[in-house]
């Protein structure tokens, strides 16, 4: 018989552990999931793990992509990972990345063909407003009248994506275009142009954002009373009401951060490496930092790890399929698979697993 | 625009065959809510059930197959959150989520080849005698066999919750599982048996979109589906008659909506498109705002019999 029983205090070393042996598992799954695809597992794993950092021949153009794409992940999961925290359940991340994306845009590109240095500030500023208003609707309507936040949050989701479909070729959509769907290039104009800090890094402003929100949110959580509130609202609910903690204010807090950081994710998406509004230019970041955020025990440190190895994944995943014909779908999976092993292993946490002979309780 | 070319008979009738997985997949969620266990899976179980069984209904060229297999695709889902949130005790809401992440991923892997076909779909199953009454009988007689499938299922989920011993257990384990283990009765195991019910019933669902509706295989095909399905058991108060109101009326938007669209309705497409999901938030808010009652009280929490 195997018994689960419950540890006095959560095991420090397993809290470290279990995220490494979350990768290794799902490496091992997801070389079975490869083979049974037909590629060799191994070649598949160091291409998806190795060669995007390491190859003569792909690592010039992979290592920027790596800040390029942990850029968003990392902001938008400090931001979720708040809420989690606090037992708040936002999972429409992806839905004030787009009106994030889809503000900020719209304010560059309502200047244009002026040129300012104003402008982006004004568009950063817009796209933090734009996601921070769209979390707060769930806010607000689960303070007001109880609603399952969960489920708001989600279905926004598809809201914004049909505004998003509906701007790419309305309101939005380049006039100049030929008729085709999608706006101007932000990142051809100088004032709206999100660019590289430093040549050559993939360093660019939104990836220096979410250097700044892992650091504000490490002094928050430890440092300050407001993260100490988020936690014990997560932890001990009605304690938090005894020692005087707002809860409503917890929900917007957390909320509106999380929209505020997504918001600014898509609006610095949409001016850099993405380019244009366009119908689809929103890749999913919203929903995989959830498992970043979790990946990084909604610690900002280990978020910042979680974001730079999820983005590898999805650059390992593209040249894997260009190279070895992997399905994109595949890394979906893995990356699926790897929150789910996660989530797994945890139990080790504050459990410890016992053989007992016999019959037990 | 042109009203008159909506056929109300025609419009209770596609109603019905719109609202089927959403039913479904509500019905399998109230149960599983029921045990106290809160699946948010439900997209990703109702995706998976859509592929798989779209896969052996062309394979085979038997929907009833396909039906079957989707069934168990999405009950053999579940199971993986069954064992992870039952034996593993990891927090419900990430796991039902990440099921999701994995049922969309594993979903578009194995429906690569299988875009731009059309699939064999059910044969309509005249009723004998109802479906010759006028206007009624084509409304409600004539149908395929999972929407009269879908009803069944409602009345006897009512009917095993109301009246049997099982259903009290079952409502028992949901409302205070320390005090059901106390009993004797197997907590886990119930609710492992509850979960692989929800995740058949997904899978259903899902296999009803791509096989009937459609009959065709997109990626991301359920478009939220599932999350709809979970709005609706709040909805229905965990009540299962409710649920089968609640799905009807939400395929009655969407029918509605569909048959605007094509009557050249002076509504902006957007409006239209995004109104399922605005009518879903505004009927969660509505149901919210009287207070939660019915749902069960040990929903989402977490069950270790050593405590």
């Amino acid at each position: 018989m195997i018994r689960l029983e419950k540890r006095a205090q959560p095991s420090q070393f397993w809290t470290f552990a279990t995220p490494f042996l979350a990768v290794v598992l799902t490496m091992i799954v997801g070389g079975i999931m490869f083979a049974a695809l037909g590629s060799d597992p191994f070649e598949a794993i160091r291409t998806i793990f190795w060669d995007p950092l390491f190859s003569e021949q792909f690592a010039a153009y992979s290592r920027p992509q790596l800040l390029v794409k942990a850029g968003p992940l990392i902001l938008i999961a400090i931001g979720l990972s708040m809420g989690f925290k606090a037992g708040i359940w936002n999972i429409g991340a992806e839905g004030q990345y787009i009106i994030g994306a889809i503000c900020g845009a719209g304010m560059g590109l309502a200047f244009y063909p002026i040129e300012s240095v104003l402008i982006f500030p004004l568009m950063i500023l817009a796209g933090a407003l734009g996601g921070w208003a769209w979390a707060i609707i769930p806010a607000v309507l689960k303070t007001r009248f109880g609603t399952n936040e969960i489920l708001v949050s989600l279905m926004l989701v598809y809201v914004a994506e049909a505004l998003l479909a509906s701007v790419a070729s309305g309101l939005l959509k380049n006039p100049d275009g030929m008729g085709f769907p999608g706006s101007r290039n932000l990142a051809q104009i100088p004032s709206t142009a999100n660019l590289e800090i430093i040549q050559g890094t993939g360093m660019h402003y939104g990836v220096l954002t979410a250097f700044i929100a892992v650091v504000f949110a490490y002094v928050l959580l430890s440092r300050h009373m407001l993260g100490f509130q988020i936690r014990l609202t997560g932890e001990a609910p009605r304690a938090a009401r005894f020692a005087g903690v707002n809860p409503t204010r917890i929900v917007f807090l957390c909320l509106g951060l999380a929209g505020t950081l997504a918001g600014m994710a898509g609006m610095y998406e949409v001016s850099g490496p993405a380019g244009q509004i366009t119908i689809d230019f929103n890749s999913g970041y919203g929903f995989t930092a959830i498992i970043v955020a979790f990946l990084g025990r909604l610690h900002p440190i280990g978020i910042l790890f979680a974001g730079l190895l999820m983005a590898l994944t999805y650059i390992g995943g593209e040249l894997a399929s260009l190279m070895l014909g992997i399905p994109s779908a595949a890394i979906q999976l893995f990356q699926g698979m790897l929150l789910f092993f996660l989530l797994a292993t945890d139990v080790f946490i504050s459990f410890r697993i016992r053989l007992t002979s016999g019959e037990a309780a | 625009m042109d009203l008159s070319s909506i056929n109300p008979a025609l419009l209770i009738a596609s109603l019905m065959v719109s609202a089927t997985p959403i039913l479904l997949a509500a019905l399998g969620e109230l149960v599983v809510e029921k045990t106290g266990v809160l699946n948010l899976g439900v997209e990703g179980m109702m995706i998976t059930g859509a592929i798989c069984g779209f896969a052996i209904g062309v394979n085979t060229g038997s929907p009833v197959l396909g039906f079957m297999f989707a069934a168990m695709s999405g009950a053999l889902l579940s199971l993986a959150f069954g064992i992870l949130t039952q034996y593993l005790l990891s927090n419900q809401v990430a796991t039902g989520l990440g099921l999701t992440l994995v049922g969309l991923g594993l979903s578009s892997l194995i429906g690569k080849p299988y875009e731009g076909i059309k699939s064999p779909t059910l044969q309509k199953m005249e009723l004998p005698i109802l479906s010759d009454i006028p206007i009624v009988g084509p409304m409600l007689f004539s149908h395929d066999p999972m929407v009269y499938f879908s009803v069944a299922l409602v009345a006897a989920t009512w009917a095993v919750l109301k009246y049997t011993r099982a259903g009290l257990i079952l409502r028992a384990v949901g409302e205070s599982h320390d005090a059901a283990h106390a009993l004797g009765y197997k907590v886990v195991r119930i609710r492992i048996l509850a979960i692989l019910f929800g995740g058949a019933c997904a899978g259903l669902a899902g296999a009803y979109i791509s096989l009937v509706r459609v009959p065709q295989w997109t990626e991301g095909m359920t478009a939220g589906a599932g999350w709809i399905a979970l709005a609706i058991v709040v909805f229905a108060s965990w009540k299962p008659w409710r649920v089968l109101i609640g799905a009807y009326l939400f395929g009655g938007v969407t029918v509605l909506q569909l048959n605007l669209q094509a009557a050249g309705a002076k509504v902006p497409i957007e409006v239209l498109s995004m109104s399922p999901y605005l009518i879903t938030i505004a009927v969660l808010v509505i149901i919210s705002a009287r207070g939660n009652h019915g749902a069960p009280a040990a929903l989402g929490k977490i069950f270790h019999a050593s405590q």
